[in-house]
C-alpha cells in the first residue's frame, strides 16, 4: 500500500466512466468547499483497482462501474425488523432519499440534527471543521477511494450535535424502494465533551450503497454504534466509519451483517486523547453469494489507550469472510493495550475466510495482540449436545451462536443487543436443514 | 431394558475391530457394572449405544426395550431415554450450562411429545438437584464444563441425568478423578434416581464405587467381548487379584 499511488490509464478509464455524467450536488454552501477538494483529490488517486493491494481480497468492480448492479427487492417476510422495538427517532431514506414524512422531527433534547442536503444553512455550519475532515485525515497511509467520492457525491446525510446527554438513541433506516438504486450518504456525529450519543443503522439502502461516517468523539464522550446492513441477498455495499477520539472518550461500533453479495465495511480511529477506549466489533453471515470485508486501521497516538476489534464470520456454501485489520501504535503512545480478535467458522468446504491481521509499533510499553483463525464446528461438542437429545440443527445453530458471542458482548445496551441475537438465531433458524 | 446380541463394531476409518461379538442384558430396574483391561472396548461400546460418529457396526444388534437403537440419531436415543455419562465430559466454550440444560430437557420433551418445562420450573428443579450434588449457581451459569475441574465436570454429568431423568443410564468411569466426598455425592445422586423402570450400566475400574452403587451383576469386558459375568463378588475378584486369571480361565 501506499499513499500516492501512480495512475494507470485503465485507473483514469474507470474513474470517467463513473464521474461522467455525475455533478457535485447542491447541498449546503458550507460543504462545496469540501466537496470540491475531494473531487481533486480524487483526480490525483483514481478509483480502488483489483491490483491494489488495500483490494486483494475483494474486487471493487462492481462498487466503480457507472451502474449498480441490479439488486431484486427483498421480500421482508413477516418478521420484525431490526430495532423495531427500540425506542429511537428515527430518519428515514428511499434509496438514499429523505423521506420526511416517514421519519420523526429533527428534534431530540440534548441534540441538534440536521441535513447535509438543506440549502438554507449558512456558511458557518459546526459540520465544516468536520466534514471530508477526517475523511482526509484517514487517507494516509493508504487511500480510500470510495470515500472521497461519498465526500464529493452525497446529495445528503445526517448531521449530529450531541451537547448533552441524547434523550434516545437515533436510528436510521435506509430501505431500498427500487432494484436499480445506486445511493450515497455522509453522515456527521460530533459528540461534544462529556455527551453521548446511540446512532443505530438499519437496512440495506439501495441496490449499491456508499456510506460514510464521521464521528468526532470529543473528551469524556461516549458513542456507541450499532447497524445492520439489510437482509437483501443481492446488494452491494461500501461503508466508511472515520473516528476521532479525545481524552477519556469511548467509541464503540458494531455491525451485522447478514446477506449481501458484496460489503466493504472500513473503519478507521485515530486514538488522539488519552486514556480513550475503541471497540470496533461485527458478527457476519452468509450463505451462498456473500462476500464480505471487514478492513479496520486503528491508530494510537496517546497514551494508556484500548482499543479492541472483535470479528465474527459464519460462512457456508461458497460464502467468502474478509478481514484486514490494523493496529498502529506511534512513538510516545505508551500503555497501549491493542487486541485483535478475527474469526471465521465456516460450515462447509466451500467457504473461505482470508485475514490479514497486522501490528505496527512503535512505542516499547504496550500489550498487543491479535489472532485470526478460521474452523469448523467442534464435533465433540456437537455429539455431546445430540447426546443430551439437543436435535443436530438446534446443536448447530447454539455452537454458532456460541462462536458469535463475544462479538455481540461488544453491545453496550443489553436490549439492543438481544435485539441483535435474535435476528442471527431467526437468520440460522431460516436454514436449518 | 438394554439388549445387545453379539455385537460386532469396527472403526470407520481403520481397520480395526473392537466389539467382536458382544451380549449383554440389562433387565429394567438392574444395575450392572462392567469391568475390564484398559482398550477393551468399554468405552466404545457405550459411544456406539448413543450413537457416535466414527463406528461402523458390521453385526449384531442392540436394542432399548425393544426398539432398535442403532438406526437412530442420537438425539432420538437420548429422547428414547438413553443417557451416557461420558468418561471424558466435553467442554463447549460459549454455551452457558443452565441453556444447555434447559435446551436438552425441553428438546427431549419435545420429541416425546410432551409439555416443555417452564423457565421457573426448570429453575426450581434444577436449583434442588444442583445443590445435593454441591453444584453451585457459579457453575450452573459458565459455559458446559468450561474451566470445570475433573471432578466437577463428573459431578456436572450426573446433574445432567437428574435433570434429563433417563431410562437407561450408561456411566462411564464416572468415579475417574473423583474425591472420596464426591464419589459419595455422585453415589447417592446416583441413588436416589434407582427405580424399577430404570437401569444402569456402570462402567469402572475400582470395587470402591461399587461400594456405593450396589451392582446385582458384574460383567467382565475384554477383548471386545463379555468374557465373564457374575454377582458383586467378580468385583473383588478383579481388585484383588486383576484380570490374569480371569482371561487365563476363559482363554
Ligand atoms: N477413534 C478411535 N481411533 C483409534 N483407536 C480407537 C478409537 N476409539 C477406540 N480406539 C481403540 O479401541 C480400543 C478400545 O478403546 P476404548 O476407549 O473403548 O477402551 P476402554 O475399554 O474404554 O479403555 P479405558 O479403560 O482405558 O477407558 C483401544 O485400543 C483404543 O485405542
Ligand atoms: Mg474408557
Amino acid at each position: 500500500m501506499s499513499g500516492t499511488p501512480q495512475k494507470s490509464n485503465r485507473s483514469l478509464a474507470s474513474l470517467n466512466a463513473l464521474l461522467s455524467g455525475m455533478e457535485l450536488p447542491e447541498s449546503g454552501p458550507w460543504a462545496q468547499a469540501a466537496r470540491a477538494d475531494a473531487l481533486t483529490r480524487l483526480n490525483v488517486v483514481g478509483l480502488p483497482a483489483r491490483r491494489d493491494e488495500y483490494w486483494l481480497f475483494s474486487r471493487p468492480d462492481t462498487l466503480i462501474q457507472p451502474e449498480p448492479v441490479t439488486a431484486p427487492l427483498f421480500k421482508d417476510a413477516d418478521d420484525a425488523a431490526v430495532f423495531s422495538d427500540i425506542d429511537q427517532l428515527q430518519l428515514v431514506f428511499n434509496d438514499g432519499v429523505f423521506d420526511a414524512d416517514a421519519s420523526d422531527d429533527l428534534a431530540l433534547a440534548g441534540v441538534e440534527i440536521s441535513r447535509l442536503a438543506d440549502v438554507s444553512a449558512g456558511d458557518n455550519h459546526w459540520a465544516t471543521g468536520l466534514y471530508g475532515v477526517l475523511e482526509t485525515n484517514g487517507q494516509s497511509p493508504v487511500s480510500r477511494p470510495l470515500a472521497i467520492l461519498n465526500t464529493a457525491f452525497a446529495p445528503d446525510g445526517i448531521l449530529i450535535r450531541v451537547t448533552g446527554k441524547a434523550g434516545r438513541p437515533i436510528g436510521l433506516k435506509y430501505n431500498q424502494v427500487s432494484e436499480n438504486s445506486d445511493a450515497m450518504l455522509h453522515h456527521v456525529v460530533q459528540v461534544e465533551a462529556g455527551a453521548t450519543l446511540t446512532l443505530l443503522e438499519n437496512g440495506g439502502g439501495a441496490a449499491r450503497l456508499n456510506t460514510v461516517l464521521e464521528v468526532d468523539v470529543a473528551d469524556g464522550a461516549a458513542f456507541n454504534h450499532v447497524r445492520a446492513q439489510g437482509r437483501n441477498h443481492e446488494r452491494r455495499a461500501a461503508t466508511h466509519i472515520f473516528a476521532r477520539l479525545g481524552a477519556e472518550s469511548v467509541f464503540k461500533s458494531f455491525t451485522l451483517t447478514a446477506n449481501g453479495a458484496l460489503t466493504r465495511n472500513e473503519c478507521v480511529v485515530d486514538v488522539l486523547g488519552d486514556n480513550a477506549i475503541a471497540h470496533i466489533a461485527g458478527a457476519a453471515v452468509g450463505d451462498g453469494d456473500f462476500h464480505h470485508d471487514d478492513t479496520v486501521f486503528i491508530t494510537h497516538d496517546s497514551l494508556n489507550c484500548e482499543s479492541r476489534q472483535v470479528f465474527k464470520k459464519v460462512l457456508r456454501n461458497g460464502a467468502t469472510g474478509v478481514f484486514q485489520g490494523k493496529i498502529l501504535v506511534k512513538p510516545g503512545a505508551q500503555k497501549t493495550d491493542g487486541y485483535q480478535k478475527s474469526q471465521a467458522l465456516l460450515l462447509d468446504g466451500d467457504s473461505q475466510f482470508l485475514a490479514k491481521p497486522e501490528l505496527e509499533i512503535y512505542a516499547d510499553d504496550v500489550a498487543c495482540s491479535h489472532g485470526s483463525t478460521s474452523g469448523a464446528i467442534d464435533d465433540g461438542a456437537l455429539f455431546y449436545l445430540q447426546s443430551r437429545g439437543v436435535p443436530l440443527g438446534l446443536a448447530q445453530d447454539l455452537m454458532v451462536l456460541a462462536f458469535m458471542a463475544d462479538a455481540l458482548q461488544e453491545i453496550e445496551d443489553e436490549d439492543i443487543a438481544e435485539d441483535i441475537r435474535s435476528h442471527l438465531e431467526a437468520w440460522l433458524v431460516r436454514r436449518r436443514d | 431394558m438394554l439388549n445387545i446380541k453379539g455385537l460386532k463394531v469396527k472403526l470407520e476409518d481403520e481397520d480395526k475391530v473392537i466389539l467382536k461379538g458382544l451380549d449383554l442384558d440389562v433387565p429394567a430396574g438392574a444395575v450392572h457394572a462392567i469391568m475390564g483391561p484398559n482398550g477393551s472396548g468399554k468405552s466404545t461400546l457405550s459411544y456406539v449405544l448413543s450413537g457416535r460418529a466414527g463406528y461402523e457396526v458390521t453385526g449384531g444388534s442392540a436394542t432399548l426395550d425393544g426398539i432398535d437403537l442403532l438406526d437412530m440419531a442420537p438425539e432420538d436415543r437420548a429422547a428414547a431415554g438413553l443417557f451416557l455419562a461420558f468418561q471424558y465430559p466435553v467442554e463447549i466454550p460459549g454455551v452457558g450450562n443452565m441453556t444447555f440444560l434447559r435446551t436438552a430437557v425441553n428438546s427431549q420433551r419435545k420429541a416425546r411429545g410432551e409439555e416443555e418445562m417452564s423457565a421457573t420450573e426448570f429453575l426450581k428443579t434444577i436449583r434442588a438437584k444442583a445443590k445435593t450434588l454441591k453444584i453451585n449457581a457459579d457453575m450452573l451459569k459458565r459455559p458446559v464444563n468450561v474451566g470445570f475441574s475433573g471432578g466437577e465436570k463428573k459431578r456436572n454429568e450426573i446433574l445432567q441425568m437428574a435433570m434429563l431423568e433417563p431410562k437407561m443410564c450408561i456411566l462411564d468411569e464416572t468415579d475417574s478423578g473423583l474425591d472420596v466426598d464426591a464419589m459419595k455425592l455422585v453415589s447417592e445422586g446416583v441413588n436416589a434416581l434407582r427405580d424399577e423402570g430404570r437401569s444402569f450400566l456402570v462402567i469402572t475400574h475400582y470395587q470402591r464405587l461399587l461400594d456405593h452403587i450396589k451392582p446385582d451383576v458384574v460383567h467382565i469386558l475384554a477383548n471386545g467381548r463379555i468374557v465373564k459375568t457374575g454377582g458383586p463378588e467378580l468385583a473383588l475378584e478383579v481388585e484383588n487379584n486383576g484380570y490374569a486369571d480371569i482371561l487365563a480361565e476363559v482363554s
